[in-house]
């Protein structure tokens, strides 16, 4: 009988470690798979990553452009790049919102009591907006190109601005679950997630060039993420010196990563 | 017999501006195969119970175990051999009810087929057929609670914790659900089920505890319970103050408790209804009381508690309300139905 008692082969250790590993993905796939299903299903959700691009490209090309020259380019290929990372920037309130809504209706309390992996639900919940923010850019690429967009970069550059364009949108969604796991309620989220929001998309580079800003604000709007992750992209899609935008955008987002989703898996751990 | 929940002493107090002793040393013992039911008022320390019980909080102090497993070391563990249905219906409100189920299944490390026959089966059994494929938002309150219960059961947990499970639904809705989950005991399913309703506990469990301000207050059968306190209550409706202070009086040999009278309503918990309604009313009738209303009745949490504990449920205010004596003066403004919000 004392076969019983022997203890596990060494070789086990790993073998658990993989396990882990599958089922965290595993767990992950099946709340992202759940996030984007819930998404196609309100309405508000899917007009908010396709319309409302749509609708501000629209406004700042016909109605705004006109009175905006920005010397050595035309305001659309300008412009472009600035709704992609505002588009993103705003979608990512949907992941506040949503996890938010998750506290409030239990859905939370009941995933804690399953034997899933503990980061499944918010590496679940940012995969999700990830999938989302690929269709945003898809969109925003078709809506450019019938507008006048010209991205003269070649392809491969253009991609790599995208790819920063979808790195920046990431962090950004731990930052906003940090928000959605700290607010009392859905409402809540989103009140506080719009102030945080707007000076960052709108006191950039995103629309007009930061030379035009007020001196004060000046600093601010040339360094923060949002104007250099712009420029980045716009050095990236239009031609330019890319190195050291993209190499400042990469250390934003890098840096909000590393900074966030330890606080977000904290504030999950210790919400009761 | 084998003991599937263990708890001994457990202690929670939640910060913040106000603290508050949820868990004041709470001990109990639920036996396999059994129906432990937790009754209590709002705020009794039930569901923070239930929350340390399925892991999803950690106590301050004292040992909690399931099937063996302490809930804080082996969380993983005890994770893989619960389910947990909740008051509030955690349901995905945009996935349909299959969804939810098969979501929950994969949840659990379920292979894919399983997960797809018990999602077919589940559906079935709890009559969700026809709205499998419905999103969640269309249903009814009656069928998220079923369909919250079945994606607890969809990994076959050997132990069940059921929190307030038929709170705020109708009496149909909630006729079903207990035949559910009766149906879940005969298969040997350990349930622990919160409750505060004493009909749902009479109902479904087979031992009951009333908890009270993070304490069990009373442990037993709900027999003996009952016995404790009486097994009816009788209600007598007067048309005054004064006649309702006499008719006390006139009512305090009937039960085990003294009478009650709030308003113009006096209550006494008996043992025999039918014999001490006849030798009430022939008591009245020999002091000329003619009452308003004269009624037996089942008693309820309210009533329970109120034997225990001499205060009502919801009384953290009403001091005035006290068990009154042969000079009685204990008479609250009768602003509220006895008995208001449990089920008859």
């Amino acid at each position: 009988m004392t076969a019983i008692a022997t203890p596990p082969p060494r070789s086990v250790q790993p073998h658990r470690l993989l396990c882990a590993l599958r089922w965290g993905v595993s767990d992950t796939l099946t709340i992202a798979r759940r996030t984007i299903l819930s998404y196609t299903r309100i309405p508000e959700a899917l007009f908010f990553s396709t319309v409302q691009p749509i609708m501000f490209v629209l406004l700042f090309i016909y109605v705004f452009g006109g009175s905006i020259h920005i010397p050595g380019f035309s305001y659309v290929n300008y412009l472009m790049p600035g709704i992609f990372v505002q588009t993103v920037a705003f979608g990512s309130v949907n992941t506040s919102i949503g996890l938010a809504e998750d506290l409030q209706k239990g859905l939370i309390e009941r995933f804690r009591a399953l034997p899933m992996a503990r980061s499944a639900v918010l590496a679940g919940r940012t995969t999700a907006d990830l999938c989302r923010n690929v269709l945003t850019v898809i969109i925003i690429t078709a809506v450019g190109l019938i507008v006048g967009f010209r991205p003269t970069a070649g392809a491969f550059s253009y991609a790599a601005g995208i790819l920063l364009i979808l790195l920046f949108a990431y962090a950004l969604s731990w930052g906003f679950a940090v928000i959605g796991l700290s607010a009392p309620n859905s409402e809540v989220a989103q009140v506080i997630s719009f102030p945080l929001l707007f000076p960052l998309t709108f006191a950039s580079s995103a629309f007009v060039p930061v030379h035009n800003l007020p001196g004060w604000l000046q600093g601010f709007a040339t360094y923060q993420p949002v104007s250099v992750t712009v420029s980045a992209c716009r050095a990236l899609m239009l031609g330019g010196p890319t190195a050291t935008w993209v190499l400042q955008s990469l250390a934003w987002s890098v840096g909000l990563l590393a900074v966030l989703t330890p606080l977000a898996v904290h504030r999950y751990r210790t919400r009761t | 017999m084998p003991h599937a929940i263990e708890v001994e002493s457990l202690e929670k107090t939640f910060g913040g501006k106000h603290e508050v002793h949820a868990l004041d040393g709470v001990s109990l013992v639920v036996e396999e195969g059994t129906v432990f039911g937790l009754l209590g008022p709002n705020g009794s320390g039930k569901t923070t119970t239930v929350r340390i019980l399925t892991t999803i909080i950690k106590p301050d102090a004292g040992v909690a175990r399931v099937l063996d497993h302490d809930v804080v070391r082996d969380a993983s563990l005890v994770r893989s051999r619960i389910g947990l249905a909740g008051q509030y219906a955690a349901v995905d409100e945009n996935l349909t009810g299959k969804e939810n189920i098969q979501m929950v299944g994969h949840l659990n490390h379920l292979p894919r087929r399983t997960v797809n026959t018990r999602a077919t089966e589940l559906l079935q059994q709890f009559g969700l057929a026809e709205a499998a494929n419905r999103t969640v938002k269309t249903y009814s309150g009656g069928m998220r609670r079923r369909l919250d219960l079945a994606a607890a059961l969809v990994g076959r947990p050997p132990v069940l914790f059921l929190d307030e499970p038929t709170t705020g639904l109708d009496p149909q809705s909630r006729n079903d659900l207990w035949e559910v989950i009766e149906g879940l005991v005969g298969e040997g399913t350990t349930v622990l089920l919160t409750t505060q309703y004493l009909e749902e506990a009479d109902r479904l469990a087979s031992t009951l505890a009333v908890v009270d301000r993070g304490h069990v207050i009373a442990e037993g059968t709900p027999a003996t319970l009952k016995a404790q306190m009486g097994t009816t209550v009788l209600e007598v409706g007067l048309p005054s103050i004064e006649t309702a202070a006499t008719t006390a009086r006139l009512l305090e040999d009937l039960g085990p408790h003294t009478p009650v009278v709030n308003g113009t309503v006096v209550e006494v918990t008996v043992d025999n209804g039918p014999e001490a309604a006849m030798t009430g009313l022939r008591s009245l009738d020999a002091h000329a009381v003619v009452p308003t209303t004269f009624t037996l009745r089942e008693p309820s949490l309210d009533d329970v508690f109120l034997a225990l504990t001499g205060r009502r449920t919801e009384d953290e205010e009403a001091v005035g309300l006290l068990p009154t004596g042969p000079s009685g003066t204990g008479v609250l403004p009768a602003d509220r139905p006895v008995g208001a919000g449990e089920p008859r």
